[in-house]
């Protein structure tokens, strides 16, 4: 379908906040800043792909947006195992 | 119902885009922590209810990534601020003033 203005103007956003995750992605100052950073992107990406399944009007980016989501949730668990670290 | 559909998406986009403010504009960690992922989950889960409101057959896959997402953004912030205090980073606190050494009035104390 089509999108009219306010979904353009919502598609604008959910673009401008995964540029603001990418660039504190950048410039973080230490790991755990990046981490958090690309945990919430992988939140906003989730929703994204979403918008982009009602774009080209395909049920299948729904499915990639679970599996996405779920891949997310285990690189993030896993990267704070080894932040933790120390303790098996 | 189009319209309806078009509020309900602008204002998720709006969410995760002030999450991701709250992402720059924080002046520590476990600030960042709290604006992520809060802000994000509410405004992602927004824009799937929106996506829902315009193509109304899709309500089963999109009622999945709810609850999944509803699931792991939650314990996945607890257990990234649970390492990270465990790894030992301290709360940032606000500056006090009454550490400040110098006396600009020129009395002795």
């Amino acid at each position: 379908m089509t999108f009219n203005l306010l979904e353009q103007i919502a598609v604008g956003f959910i673009g401008a906040a995964l540029l603001l995750g990418l660039i504190r992605l950048i410039i973080g100052p230490d790991a755990p800043d990046r981490v958090i950073s690309a945990d919430t992107m992988s939140v906003t990406i989730t929703a994204g792909l979403t918008v982009f399944a009602a774009y080209f009007n395909s049920p299948l980016f729904l499915d990639v947006a679970l599996v996405y989501g779920a891949i997310s949730f285990i690189g993030i668990i896993a990267i704070s195992r080894v932040i933790e670290g120390g303790r098996s | 119902m189009r319209l309806i559909a078009d509020v309900i998406l602008l204002l998720g986009a709006i969410f995760c885009f002030l999450g991701a403010l709250g992402l720059i504009r924080m002046p520590d960690i476990y600030n960042r922590i709290q604006a992520g992922t809060k802000a994000a989950t509410l405004g992602s889960i927004a824009i799937i209810l929106g996506v829902g409101l315009l193509y109304p057959e899709w309500w089963t896959k999109l009622l999945c990534i709810i609850g999944f997402l509803l699931f792991t953004s939650p314990v996945s912030s607890s257990v990234l601020s649970r390492a990270v205090y465990l790894s030992g980073i301290k709360p940032w606190t606000k500056p006090s003033k009454q550490q400040k050494p110098l006396n600009t009035s020129g009395e002795k104390t």
